[in-house]
């Protein structure tokens, strides 16, 4: 069913052309052509250092192309103003301890400075923005609390309410499951779900979580060593002999509920995996 | 809130102009000052002309510039805890009141600021401003790491850029002064900080700087709650970060630069008050830097009574006192916070 919705999927809503970047001269993105379209449910994989944030910060516009493009609705990124591309643009970091005791509240309405001029006051629509992005994370009863005090998994959940609060029809999120437990694994990616399907936002995820990309999502991409290694539907990409060639281990794949395929690591070790 | 800041202001307000040398009644400085109200000139308590001279002559400006000061260094504190991401961040602390002494010095020692009125010490607020900006740009430059800024890096680089900085003013005092009348009492006044014998010439060179900069930093209130949650994370909420960044670090340094031109260099106002108003007002800049304005304007009015009254005939430079303060709540913030282990 997810399939024919991918293929009746809409234009490239974000893209990048001809794209090499890196750090200080040090290319970390070699020549990557990738398009998010319209409604789509991408994850970004490949192992440690292979380039996924990078690649995710250049979308984001955060780290400026060595050459080659940026197109947010077709229009080069970096020329328009920042304020207008957060309107159509979230983005969901890595998460990194918070150096001040702001509350939860507090960092949730900051979500809304895009939409806000330095003097002027929330309005009702942004309270209202506010407190959805608050109960679709499940995070109203920690509205008070300092960000400071929060667990991992809290501030992560915080964190992606304030990428809802900006209302942006464009989320990028760099491994928004990585500090959950099951349980909350699983919200995280029913609540993208569901903001995929029923408001047609469009997402890019990060993951390292392969049977949670394969579950949720409409399209892998695949990348090794700064470069694009494979796209298409999880079943795809998701091959035993690609997840061993890219993350350099054995794997057995197998077809998972709803005929995603379901990834077990296999260990080097004699009798681990023995019957 | 806005209370409990503003009763100890006007408490401070009445010892700073009551006590002193000569101790005056409180209730008859507060009739005095009524009394030069229009409308009110009946209360006049009778004060005598040397009072009289005492209270609004010396005492007033001089408790004019301490508000100043107080409120100026606050702000700064205020502004680069949020620039650099780091709430350990202050003026003198890393340096950046030392960079803007030296400016002053040499504006002072090479006559531009010798002249006297308006033009002539117009020179010294302005040569403080390059010192500070330029110390805070090498600060920041020197202590990024990978887009934060270490709480270690930051201290180690302010420590040693805060020595250069005083031992170049320091140098540049003795060696630039006349040789038959070289004294090391200048050099003690721009190390320590001191609002003694301020006149309102000092209050009106520095306000304009210190208005401007101060207004302008609580419109960028926003911009610095949201800078306080990282650069990427700043820019992805729509700020144009490097271009704010830029602001704040002239902003901040005008604002030390402002307060250092007229009052030399007052250590931990800028450490000490951010950190109670962050307790009392929360972190959201737009209550926390009016808040940091009033409460710093406060603590150094205080500071300053103790200085001239503890040892009185004898007079204090105010900054002992800050130093005394603030030194070891320094040491106790360090202590306190697990994550300011280098």
């Amino acid at each position: 069913m997810r399939s024919a919705v991918a293929s009746v999927m809409g234009e490239a809503v974000l893209e990048a052309r001809g794209l090499h970047c890196g750090y200080d001269g040090v290319e970390v993105v070699t020549d990557v052509n990738v398009a998010l379209r319209r409604g789509e449910f991408l994850a970004l994989i490949g192992p440690n250092g292979s380039g996924k944030t990078t690649l995710l910060r250049a979308l984001a516009g955060r780290l400026s192309p060595a050459s080659g493009q940026i197109l947010l609705d077709g229009e080069p990124m970096h020329s328009r103003p920042r304020q207008k591309v957060a309107r159509l643009l979230a983005v969901v970091p890595q998460i990194s301890s918070p150096p001040f005791e702001f509350t939860v509240g507090e960092v949730v309405a900051m979500g809304r400075t895009p939409h806000l001029g330095r003097l002027q006051g929330e309005r009702p629509e942004d309270r209202a923005a506010i407190e959805r992005a608050l109960a679709l994370t499940h995070t109203e009863r920690l509205r008070d609390r300092p960000v400071t005090e929060l667990s991992g998994g809290e501030f992560q959940r915080v964190v992606i309410a304030r990428a809802l609060a900006q209302e942006a029809p464009l989320m990028l999120l760099d491994e928004p499951a990585a500090h959950l437990d099951i349980g909350h694994q699983v919200d995280i990616f029913d609540l993208l779900l569901r903001l995929n399907r029923d408001e047609g936002r469009s997402l890019l995820c990060v993951s390292h979580d392969l049977n949670l990309a394969a579950r949720y999502c409409d399209r892998l991409v695949a990348m090794a060593e700064g470069r694009l290694a494979a796209s298409g539907a999880p079943a795809e990409v998701l091959t035993e002999e690609r997840i061993s060639e890219l993350y350099r281990c054995s794997v057995r794949v197998e077809t998972g509920p709803g005929g995603r395929p379901r990834i077990t690591p296999l260990s080097a070790l004699a009798g681990v995996d023995a019957p | 809130m806005w209370v409990a800041l503003v009763a100890p202001l006007i408490g401070s307000v009445m010892m700073s102009l009551s006590f002193g040398a000569a101790s005056l009644a409180p209730s008859d400085v507060g009739l005095a000052l009524l009394s030069r109200l229009p409308g009110l000139a009946s209360l006049d308590p009778g004060l005598s002309g040397g009072e009289q001279t005492i209270v609004f002559d010396l005492r007033l400006p001089r408790l004019a510039l301490a508000l100043l000061v107080g409120a100026s260094l606050s702000v700064a504190g205020v502004v680069m805890q949020a620039f650099f991401q780091n709430p350990m961040a202050a003026p003198s602390i890393i340096g950046i009141s030392a960079g803007a002494s030296l400016g002053a010095t040499v504006a002072v020692v090479s006559g531009a600021g010798a002249g006297i009125g308006f033009a002539g010490l117009g020179a010294v607020p302005v040569a403080a401003f390059a010192g500070a900006l330029l110390v805070t740009a090498l600060v920041y430059v020197l202590s990024r790491r990978g887009g934060r800024t270490p709480v270690g890096v930051l201290l180690l680089t302010g420590i040693a850029m805060g020595s250069l900085m005083s031992a170049l003013a320091a140098l540049v005092l003795v060696m630039g002064q006349d040789p038959s009348r070289r004294d090391l009492d200048q050099v003690v006044y721009w190390m320590l900080g001191s609002v003694a014998g301020r006149t309102w010439t000092h209050v009106l060179v520095v306000l304009p700087y210190i208005g401007i900069a101060g207004v302008l930093t609580w419109i960028f209130g926003r911009d610095l709650n949201v800078l306080t949650l990282g650069d990427d994370t700043a820019w992805y909420l729509g700020l144009n970060v490097e271009q704010v960044r830029l602001i704040l670090l002239a902003l901040s340094s005008l604002l030390t630069a402002g307060a250092v031109a007229v009052s030399g260099v007052i250590g931990f106002v800028g450490l000490v008050v951010p950190h109670l108003m962050r307790i009392i007002a929360g972190p959201d800049h737009r209550a926390l830097l009016p808040a940091s304005a009033l409460a710093g304007g406060t603590l150094l009015v205080l500071a300053d009574v103790v200085a001239r009254t503890i040892a009185a005939p004898t007079e204090i430079p105010v900054g002992i006192i800050t130093s005394l303060i603030g030194a070891p709540f320094f040491l106790y913030l360090l202590h306190r916070r697990r994550e300011y282990a280098m």
